[in-house]
């Protein structure tokens, strides 16, 4: 070892690392790397020289800065992860040293502050959803719909379910893997189904779905229940500002992407899913739930881990799922960031993303040669709508980038040379009136 | 800590109590483009959410509150044993919300991702040479995720060979829950190895269950024992004779950052927990990160995406990729990229000399403790160890003093417990990892307490019976909490 090596994160001094050496009996730190065969000890690895703070900083600026970022650009890309207005009490309350480096609330005593914060979250997610109960989160929306997709196996002891064709491919594929290693089947089915076998164990949609359309909740979730099957509904949740919670439609089990409730988009991670269902399957539910409680000797109410018995520390390879960390302090961001909305303001936003994105439609509408929702013309949507043009995705995309503006997924595989785009809050007028100018000029003459 | 107070109220008041009707935490801007026609009646909600309704001011005081009745490695000594609660550098935070990583849209085109797709393959090729690997995926985001993909590989591996009917995964005694929960997930069966005298695998029980049907191992190493297993050569052979291969639980990796890689040792497939080993924060539990690395058997089966690399006439260009055979999407976007940020920058301040010196303290402090404690409490495997130690509480059991009761009294001294109950072979077992991260000082006196706690069990039992005595809240009922599930408010 290097002598006289000094670290701000590692605080021994030699002097300091001998006594301890010579406490515990051994005269080298090597000493008590022994049992690793001699064959393979101290193996010639090639990292990077370190750095210092200072030289750090200034490289991850410069990598940093390689990239394109909202906000350089007017952007109008959604898709799952959504760029909305985040107000600073956010991350100054998440980062705080004690909501960001503690551990799991193992133990309740002196983790009260994480416990508490997520039966805030577990609260406000069934207030949004209107189902019974709330667990404190999953990875993300596509793990979150996967998972459900599981307990809703598990609950009917069925192993097919129906995925609407609507759904957002990146989570199409995310069941698969979770789904075909337990030998679940996946039919995808089209939006307009209307028959549903008995041996199905749900029907998994999205609300909106993949392109921004609202689908007919309604008369989804009673064929569903026809046969016994569950319904399973994955939430854009700033949309149920203002549309029909679920539960109205008999949703079973809810899910979806918090990360538009107060979550930085950081190039897709770390985000939180929510998982919300009927009181009667919350046994079924994977990952961790907090309730409330009291001291066993005294008055006060706390908060502590519960039916822990589900999970795979205590119950194993029988376990509802294999979770264990998820995203904990995703989930209190989200509880402040509604907690600072509160009702009027998520209605707010939600009115805000509708009128801002429907306004950018009308405009590109009537522009010749461009077509809204072509596939669906006449289905109601919320902020996300498809684009089509007088010439490819490839070359409209390209051409935006050109005049400076960031938009339009390319989704032909669901609707040819069709651009998925989305309008939210932080988009203005000045910049939706910029998009409508850029694609005018690739106008159909 | 210490809320003695009698002035101040005992209800636990949450945000429905604080909420009154009228109050907004935040304003937007009006509608700055014409009111457009609405949906139709029949697809709206009739009633706000119900959520509180709050000022500014509200809410910060109450999540400020809140956060000052947890223990951090901020604000404590945080010995919990497999998981490395080490020092979380604040330039990580900092960096990590740079604009051109914070605000970066997962699904932008590729010309505009190139920085933080450079930093993924550095991190990948950081985390491949650490652990002698030759393929690197980031995507998974959290350690039993990581397992997941680890098992769905080795599935998917076996499925491409014909060999489908191998379905048994062995998992030692002493694992993590989240390894045989995983297993299930990918649908394999489980069969258990026995641990010896030693604390290392049972070896003959290996070769016992090494049969047709083997698919392949889990294995922790160090083990959570907080033990090099010297019999973990022999195990990979005879594993690899039977045809299975060996996935690395690498929770503990703290203990051998630098001094020897696992490729070598003969795994053929590892997750790392960034949020333990590279020191990003964990957030009350989460978010993690779980990469996995993988040999030439597995590199085409890597969950997708991965970053790969080119060279073009324009430059040095970087991409994402779906391996050949992938086992698929893991998530819906790349990875926890923020984490990863902060992962690529706690390797690059430290470097290898500094991960090196990483292992070194944190297995010198683990050893530290240990030979200090030793004459006092019973050790569960009389050996040197690893980052951490394993007690067995059982002497003081049999006076009435149990793990629980003696990780509550910990809490009175300032001090989050060690992890209890576990590892499940070892009765009441207190499991301790003080990390690289704390001074001398701080385990001397870790040790002092450990100590007078040794003798207030002989001697004032009912102190430790009734810890903490000093924390925000008392001992909880939890078996009321389960009996009666209050899970949520109505605001």
């Amino acid at each position: 070892m290097t002598e006289n090596f000094v670290h701000s994160y590692i605080p021994h001094t030699d002097s300091e690392r001998r006594e301890m050496l010579n406490s515990i009996g051994v005269n080298h730190l090597e000493d008590l790397f022994l049992e690793i065969p001699e064959r393979y000890r101290d193996p010639d690895i090639k990292l990077a020289p370190s750095l210092t703070e200072m030289e750090l900083l200034q490289e991850l600026e410069f990598l940093s800065a390689k990239n394109v970022q909202v906000g350089k650009m007017p952007s109008f890309l959604g898709g799952g992860a959504y760029s909305h207005f985040i107000p600073s009490a956010v991350s100054a309350l998440t980062s705080r040293g004690e909501f960001l480096t503690s551990y799991t609330p193992y133990q309740p005593e002196v983790s009260q502050g994480t416990l508490q914060a997520t039966y805030e979250f577990q609260s406000m997610v069934c207030e949004l959803t209107g189902m019974d109960v709330a667990n404190a989160g999953m990875y993300d929306g596509a793990t979150a719909f996967a998972e459900a997709a599981l307990m809703a196996c598990r609950l009917t002891k069925r192993y097919r379910v129906y995925v609407l064709e609507s759904v957002n491919s990146n989570y199409l594929a995310v069941l698969k893997t979770y789904l075909v290693p337990q030998s679940v089947e996946i039919v995808i089915v089209p939006d307009n189904v209307n028959q549903v076998d008995e041996d199905v164990a749900c029907l998994l949609v999205q609300y909106p779905d993949a392109l921004g359309t609202i689908p007919n909740l309604s008369s989804l979730g009673k064929l569903i229940h026809a046969v016994g099957g569950l319904f399973v509904v994955s939430v854009y949740p700033v949309a149920l500002g203002i549309l029909k919670p679920p539960s109205e439609y008999e949703a079973d089990i809810v899910t979806g992407e918090c990360q538009s409730l107060g979550v930085p988009l950081s190039f897709g991670g770390p985000y939180v899913g929510m998982f919300a269902c009927k009181s009667e399957h919350l046994r079924q539910i994977p990952g961790r739930i907090v309730g409330k409680t009291n001291e066993s000797h005294g008055g006060k109410e706390g908060f502590v881990l519960t039916l822990q018995t589900r999970e795979q520390h205590i119950r194993r390879e029988k376990a509802t799922s294999n979770i264990c960390t998820s995203e904990a302090l995703i989930a209190t961001a989200v509880a402040i960031h509604l907690a600072l909305l509160g009702p009027k303001g998520i209605k707010q936003v939600a009115q805000l993303c509708y009128n801002k994105a429907h306004y950018a439609a009308k405009c590109i509408g009537e522009i010749p040669g461009f077509f809204i929702n072509p596939h669906a013309p006449d289905k109601y949507w919320f902020n996300e709508f498809v684009v089509t043009g007088p010439k490819s995705a490839d070359h409209i995309q390209k051409n935006l980038y050109d005049q400076g503006i960031v938009g339009g997924i390319k989704i032909s595989n669901l609707v040819k040379d069709g651009l998925l785009f989305c309008v939210t809050e932080v988009n203005s007028k000045q910049e939706i009136d910029s998009l409508v100018r850029a694609l005018d000029s690739m106008k159909e003459l | 800590m210490v809320d003695d107070n009698p002035l101040k109220h005992s209800k636990n008041r949450t945000l429905g109590d604080l909420s009154v009707s009228g109050r907004s935490g935040i304003q937007f801007p009006s509608l700055d483009v014409p009111e457009q026609e609405g949906l139709p009646k029949e697809l709206l909600r009739e009633e706000y959410v119900k959520l509180p309704e709050l000022s500014e001011l509200d809410v910060v005081r109450y999540f400020t509150n809140l956060s000052q009745k947890n223990f951090s490695v901020d604000t404590n000594f945080y010995p919990l044993g497999s998981c490395s609660m080490k020092y979380n550098p604040k330039i990580n935070d900092a960096v990590a919300s740079l604009p051109g990583f914070a605000r970066l849209h997962p699904l932008q085109e590729n010309a505009f991702i190139q920085g933080s797709l450079e930093l993924m393959y550095e991190l990948q090729s950081s985390l491949m040479e650490l652990t002698g690997f030759s393929g690197s995926s980031l995507a998974t985001l959290a350690g039993a995720h990581g397992e997941l993909a680890g098992v769905l590989m080795i599935k998917a591996y076996h499925e491409s060979n014909g060999d489908s009917q191998r379905n048994v995964i062995l998992i030692p005694d002493s694992a993590h829950g989240t390894n045989p929960a995983s297993a299930a997930m990918a649908g394999f069966s489980v069969a258990t190895i026995p641990s010896d005298s030693n604390g290392n695998m049972d070896v003959d029980a290996v070769r016992s269950l090494a049969k047709d049907n083997l698919a392949g191992a889990m294995i922790t190493l160090p083990s959570t024992l907080g033990l090099f297993d010297t019999s973990i050569v022999e195990i990979c052979q005879i594993i690899h004779e039977a045809g299975g291969l060996i996935y690395c639980d690498g929770a503990n990796m703290n203990a051998i950052l630098g001094r020897v890689r696992l490729s070598d040792l003969g795994f053929d497939v590892v997750h790392l927990n960034l949020h333990k080993t590279l020191s990003t924060p964990h957030g009350g539990g989460g978010p993690g990160s779980g990469p996995v690395c993988v040999g030439e058997k597995l590199l085409t089966f890597l969950p997708s995406p991965v970053v790969t690399k080119s060279n073009g006439k324009e430059g040095t260009h970087f991409n994402l990729s779906d391996p050949v055979n992938s086992i698929g999407k893991v998530a819906a976007f790349h990875g926890n990229f923020g984490v990863l940020v902060r992962a690529y920058a706690f390797v690059r301040a430290l470097g290898l000399t500094g991960l090196r010196h990483v292992s070194g303290d944190a297995v010198l402090n683990a050893n530290y403790i240990l030979s200090s404690l030793k004459d006092v409490y019973k050790v569960a495997f009389d050996r040197k160890c690893m980052h951490e130690l394993v007690l067995s509480l059982s002497p003081q059991k049999s006076k009435g003093v149990k793990a629980l009761d003696v990780s509550k009294r910990l809490i009175d001294y300032g001090i989050h417990p060690p992890t209890m109950y576990f590892p499940l072979v070892v009765e009441e077992a207190l499991m301790i990892e003080p990390t690289e991260s704390e001074t001398k000082e701080t385990l001397d006196s870790f040790i002092e307490i450990m100590r007078k706690i040794a003798i207030e069990c002989e001697e004032n039992p009912d102190v430790i019976l009734s810890a903490p005595n000093f924390a925000p809240i008392g001992r909880l009922d939890e078996a009321m909490a389960a009996r009666r599930p209050n899970l949520r408010q109505v605001y």
